[in-house]
């Protein structure tokens, strides 16, 4: 009983703080503080950093998506409409949320181990006493750059899903390439690239607050910064699958994709 | 200048500090000495408010800063300058980068001036040259220099030196307390000292305060604290672990 009571309270009390950090980390935007040399490395790091697991994620998504939707459209001679499956599916859906949970592994454990090392070595208290606020300083580059890469990446990975998809159909499946293109351009609405935009935007800032709050958050020495990485990862992914769900549907709603 | 009232601390279960007082003039040098894991750095660090107290005031310059929130503390943080245990440089910063440090986020002077201070400040430490070297290259001596040099690049008004000759050989420990003897007396700031080093505490201390049992026992200069008659003091100024060791009752 008594453990379940300190793990309530230990969560409430994380929920409670990751709030206050996104909260910081929002004013900090308008302040206008933001260290732009950092920045530009962020979104190096973040963005040109990421683009081979982003782009190996998206071909094959496409490749396999395209391959089992023909397979079963096949059955009712609707091979054609292939690649209008795989376009609408990258667009809303696996584009945002697989490239999403890519960086989470990627820069989203990056982010919690090099500021958990910082916390543990007393680097962040030494920005605080050089009057530095640590959000100003370590999240708002971090967090910027996330919700600015994460979209062109999502952008990217859909172009490139899709286009491995029709790769397979046309080279592979033999399907006439004239109709699959057409009809992916016809049930492909704006609202669906919107949609995943919107979604890659969200997804971009979960990662950049999760890990962000895990590593300023951790705990003493290498096992706390080792717990702060694994952690930042698990609750950055789950939390972008549990949010998709409900941008699908609230989105859905907005632009009546639904 | 500095005052703390009735300052209470503890994490989760372990009450670390219950009930210091102290106060710090301007300009003074003040050690504190205490054993360790007894709270000095605890206590050190909620002079800049890096730590939350549980209760009690932390005044500097007659404001208490125990309520300010992190934004409203980076204003009284200006008036400081810390040296950590460990140096705490920034790791992925060259030498010269980490001490313009905080000028470079103010952006208050040109990046010629900048590179002057860098340097000067650099020959105070005696590390000319080193400007472009990474932390990894450096000793923990000279590390502990460079943290020194960027904690008074700015001028502050009273500097924070956490264990400053910890894990130092006795030559470097030496130097290391040369260095801050002379930016006291070149910069006049307020010096407040963390150690259990007798050596150190001895030579930088206009004034001594001892923290045990949670709370400040006992105070005086260095003479009157390495004479005291007192039992726990003498136990602490001896080095001796056993309150009943020979050694000790000899004196």
């Amino acid at each position: 009983m008594t453990f379940a009571r300190r793990w309530i309270e230990e969560w409430v009390e994380g929920l409670g703080q990751l709030t206050l950090l996104a909260r910081d980390s929002i004013a900090s935007l308008f302040t206008f503080k933001v260290a732009w040399r950092d920045l530009v490395y962020q979104i190096y790091f973040v963005g040109v950093k990421s683009q081979s697991v982003v782009l190996i994620t998206g071909a094959f998504t496409g490749m396999v998506l395209g391959a089992q939707t023909y397979f079963q459209f096949h059955k009712v001679k609707m091979d054609t409409a292939m690649l209008a499956v795989v376009s609408v599916s990258m667009c809303s859906e696996l584009g945002p949320v697989l490239t999403g949970l890519m960086v989470a592994g990627r820069v989203g454990a990056a982010i919690a181990a090099e500021l958990g090392t910082m916390k543990v070595t007393e680097q962040v208290d030494a920005l605080r006493t050089l009057a530095t606020h640590p959000v100003d300083y370590l999240v708002v580059p971090r967090l910027i750059s996330l919700v600015l890469a994460l979209p062109l990446l999502t952008a990217e990975s859909i172009a490139i899903g899709i286009g491995a998809g029709y790769a397979v159909g046309v080279y592979l499946l033999g399907i006439e390439p004239t109709y699959l293109w057409d009809n992916m351009i016809k049930y492909t609405i704006t609202e669906d690239v919107v949609v995943g935009m919107i979604k890659a935007f969200i997804f971009g800032g979960i990662v950049a607050i999760v890990g962000c709050y895990k590593g300023l958050f951790c705990g003493e020495g290498a096992e706390g910064v080792g717990r702060a990485t694994t952690e930042a990862v698990v609750f950055s992914s789950i939390t972008i699958l549990i949010t998709n769900f409900f941008l699908t549907l609230t989105l859905g709603k907005i632009f009546h994709t639904t | 200048m500095i005052e703390v009232r009735d300052l209470k601390k503890s994490f989760r279960h372990q009450t670390v500090l219950d009930g210091v007082n102290l106060r710090i003039e301007k300009g003074e040098s003040v050690v504190i000495i205490g054993r360790s894991g007894g709270g000095k750095s605890v206590l050190l660090k909620h002079l800049i408010a890096l730590l939350k107290p549980d209760s009690g005031q932390v005044l500097i310059e007659g404001e208490n800063i125990v309520p300010m929130d992190e934004r409203q503390l980076l204003r009284v943080r200006q008036k400081f300058g810390m040296l950590f245990q460990g140096a705490a440089l920034f790791d992925s910063m060259s030498v010269a980068e980490n001490i313009a440090f905080p000028f470079r986020r103010d952006k208050s002077l040109s990046e010629a001036e900048v590179r002057r201070r860098v340097t000067e400040v650099l020959a105070m430490v005696e590390l000319s040259g080193t400007e472009d070297k990474s932390p990894a290259e450096l000793s923990g001596g000279m590390r502990k220099r460079v943290g020194l040099a960027r904690a008074i690049v700015y001028q502050p008004q009273i500097v924070l030196y956490d264990e400053p000759t910890t894990g130092l050989d006795p030559v470097v420990s030496d130097s290391i307390d040369k260095l801050i003897l002379r930016v006291r007396d070149r910069l006049h700031v307020t010096s407040v000292v963390v150690t259990h080093d007798m050596r150190s505490a001895r030579r930088l201390g206009q004034r001594i305060l001892m923290l045990s049992d949670k709370k400040i026992y006992a105070t005086g200069t260095p003479d009157e604290i390495f004479n005291s008659e007192d039992p726990v003091v003498r136990q602490f100024v001896e080095g001796v672990s056993d309150l009943e060791e020979p050694a000790l009752k000899l004196k």
